[in-house]
């Protein structure tokens, strides 16, 4: 795709998101519900909020050293029994996952959660080779049976409303429609129950990795990523190589803030510490366990000081849920993986900055985001960044300057602003000029070029023809005199 | 005596120089002496924000030269403070003496509500207005420099006046600078629930501290003839008894 067609896209979608009633009120409803829990149960945190701020001094030592720190997990891993696969990209690690499946034929796979599944896009490689995957977490689930993608981290269908879900039942599995929460439920839990029990395979991802242990942390608020990965024989668990903390100490305080930005709890409902595949000591869990640790361009990002801190990311979705753009647009608008404010700086790092330059160009700067973030991440700094490197371009990232006309319009404002004088004049030009503009109680009501997308919906204040430049020496006098 | 160097941006200067006579006036009242240095032009903010970083060092070049023998700089808008007092520094990461001056000079810049409530620490101007307001909290001025106590305490000072929260008062009202007309929809989208959520206070006008929020604000309310005054702060502060400024 052409960028101005990626533009013209991500217009486009934002533009019909907003039109999508039933989409609004979802999105209203994650904000203004998670969004609030989540500031709330960080000041509930008993180290105070400040905690996200030592918990981003942890995740950054990690990033800093995580060559060792990845080194030391593996071989803990490989001591507990585990096997450790590390994928340079995503088809190496998707090569891997069918390799295992192959080894053991297996015909069925049942998955946990996972965004990295859908970032290495697992599932349509499985099913192209012949072998059903079933993904068991119920947002998954209605997504997967839709045919549609995420539109949240967390809460992958948050854009379906129960009726929507309950005709989508109907259709896809026979039964009687209900809109009934509970019963939904009932229907989904039935259908997965017998996958759970049939499937050969179980794959995951992994919230956080301990180096320390060698085990592998996963949550869930319904328990199927417990029975996807102890039920069936093999367990793949594929990770971003950045999802490893050192310890157990810097493990449970990245875990409580990650259970609370992702659903404000404290603590994720169904934890699950893998540690290796059943042995004689531990009967339970499967005869094999493989984490496949997955780079695919996290190091380049890792290679750039100015972007490191975007590995620092432990994919909570705090973010999404108070962001006021993610808020109007929803997860779908964005066309990657990953959404949000997140996915606002990661996508142009992972998918090339010119293709997806509408992503970090596309958001207001308010900082919600940092505030919101569960490890602190300066979000709007590396939005600013990737528009710095997108104004020039960027050989390292093979970046072409994203306009030559707008580079212009800044050097030409930069010059003037040097030059006091010509700014005067410039700004006096245009007081005057403006009057072809048609306007309405005073406010211009149309503009051309750039201004047009202003206008579109709302007035502007025209230049005064006595700016108050001109106006304070008159004022500042009036009160010496009197 | 108190004394202030004023800063006024871009827009307040051509397009809301009420706003800076607003402010005038008020200082008067309240016996600062104030100068305003003719050379002064744009902080460089709008350059920074798209990425053109090398355009927006020298905005900033001319500002720090423009006002780095002031001792106190005032200007009302948050996002211009924290530009200079943030970003001038990142700009000049290789140019040390440069980052040094910009460092100093950004530490005498306030925006109006920080210098008078944490610098002069004065509450109530005398202020009198006669109607019910509501605040939007700017996110520069409220998530960059963490100011967002300081306008509700002179707000609740203003004689006369009754003062309303709205829901979402520190939610984005959409404008982000080339955002907004780069991105309409979504800007759109995003000042309408601002809006609404202002009609919803019941507030007859709608208070804020930077003007870049308030255009925004301002004109899609006049665009759907709604009828809801906007105000600087500095306006509603200058007010006295016989109606606002
Ligand atoms: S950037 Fe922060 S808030 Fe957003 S998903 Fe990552 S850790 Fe969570």
């Amino acid at each position: 795709m052409s960028h101005d067609a990626a533009t013209k896209k991500y217009a486009q979608n934002a533009a019909s998101a907003i039109k999508d009633e039933i989409l609004q009120k979802a999105l209203n409803k994650i904000q203004s519900g998670l969004g609030k829990a989540t500031a709330l149960s960080y000041q509930n945190l008993d180290e105070g909020p400040d905690l996200r701020l030592a918990a981003h001094d942890i995740r950054e030592k990690t990033i800093n050293n995580l060559d060792v720190v990845l080194t030391r997990l593996a071989a803990k891993i490989r001591e507990n029994g585990g096997r450790v696969y590390f994928a340079r990209t995503g088809e190496q690690a998707v090569e891997y996952c069918l390799k295992i499946a192959r080894q053991h034929h297996v015909k069925q796979v049942v998955k946990g959660k996972s965004m990295v599944t859908e970032e290495i896009r697992l599932n349509p490689a499985f099913e192209a080779r012949g072998i059903e995957v079933n993904e068991t977490d119920l947002g998954e689930y209605i997504i997967q049976l839709a045919g549609e993608k995420p539109s949240h981290i967390i809460a992958p269908a948050a854009h379906k409303t129960r009726q929507q879900v309950g005709r989508l039942f109907e259709r896809k599995l026979g039964v009687p429609y209900t809109e009934d929460p509970p019963e939904l439920t009932r229907i989904a839990r039935k259908a997965l129950r017998e996958k759970f029990l049939t499937a050969d395979m179980g794959i995951s991802g992994c919230n956080l990795a301990c180096a320390q242990t060698g085990h592998i942390t996963v949550v869930s608020n319904e328990g199927n990523i417990r029975m996807a990965t102890t039920l069936p024989k093999v367990h793949v668990a594929i990770m971003g190589m950045e999802r490893v903390v050192p310890n157990l100490e810097d493990h449970d305080i990245l875990f409580r803030l990650l259970s609370r930005g992702a659903a404000a709890q404290k603590l994720g409902g169904c934890v699950s510490y893998i540690g290796g595949p059943a042995g004689p000591e531990f009967p339970d869990g499967p005869e094999e366990f493989h984490l496949v640790i997955l780079d695919n361009g996290r190091s380049r990002i890792l290679a750039d000081p100015k972007f490191r801190e975007i590995l620092c990311c432990i994919r909570c979705s705090a973010c999404l849920n108070v962001c006021p753009v993610y808020g109007k647009i929803g997860g779908h608008a964005y066309d990657a993986t990953y959404c949000g404010p997140i996915g606002a700086v990661l996508t142009p790092l992972m998918e090339g900055m010119n293709q997806a330059k509408d992503l970090c160009l596309g958001e207001s700067l308010c900082g919600a985001c940092q505030q919101a973030c569960s490890v602190n991440i300066d979000l709007p700094r590396m939005l600013l960044e990737l528009r710095y490197r997108l104004a020039y371009g960027d050989d390292q990232w093979e970046t072409q300057p994203v306009s030559v006309a707008e580079k212009t319009i800044h050097q030409a404002w930069a010059f003037l602003a040097g030059h006091p004088a010509l700014y005067r004049a410039f700004l006096r030009t245009f007081a005057l000029g403006q009057k072809i503009f048609p306007t309405s109680r005073g406010m211009i009501t149309k503009m051309p070029g750039p201004g047009a997308g202003w206008t579109r919906s709302r007035d502007i204040q025209p230049l005064s023809q006595t700016p108050f430049r001109k106006r304070f020496k008159k004022l500042n006098a009036k009160k010496a005199h009197g | 005596m108190t004394h202030a160097t004023l800063f006024i941006q871009c827009i307040v200067d051509g397009m809301y120089p009420e706003v800076g006579e607003a402010m005038v006036s008020l200082f008067q009242r309240l016996g600062i002496t104030m100068d305003y240095p003719e050379n002064q032009t744009c902080c460089g903010q709008p350059s920074f924000n798209a990425g053109y970083r090398k355009e927006a060092a020298k905005a900033a070049k001319h500002y720090i030269e423009t006002f780095e023998d002031s001792e106190t700089i005032v200007c009302p808008s948050g996002s211009c403070v924290s530009m200079v007092r943030h970003h001038y520094p990142e700009l000049f990461e290789n140019e040390p003496a440069w980052k040094a001056r910009a460092i100093a000079v950004g530490k005498r810049t306030f925006e109006l509500t920080e210098y008078l409530v944490d610098v002069l620490h004065i509450e109530n101007t005398g202020a009198y207005y006669d109607g019910t307001i509501t605040y939007h909290d700017s996110c520069h001025l409220k998530r960059y420099l963490g100011v967002a106590a300081q306008p509700r305490t002179l707000i609740s000072q203003v004689r006369g006046a009754t003062f309303v929260e709205m829901k979402g008062c520190d939610t984005c009202c959409g404008f982000g600078g080339a955002f907004s007309t780069k991105y309409p929809d979504i800007s759109t989208a995003m000042v309408r629930e601002k809006v609404k959520n202002i009609l919803d206070s019941g507030a007859d006008a709608v208070v804020g501290c930077d003007m870049g929020c308030l255009m925004n604000i301002k004109g899609y309310l006049t665009r759907n003839t709604l009828n809801v005054r906007v105000m600087h702060i500095a306006q509603l502060l200058a007010g006295k008894k016989a109606g606002a400024v």
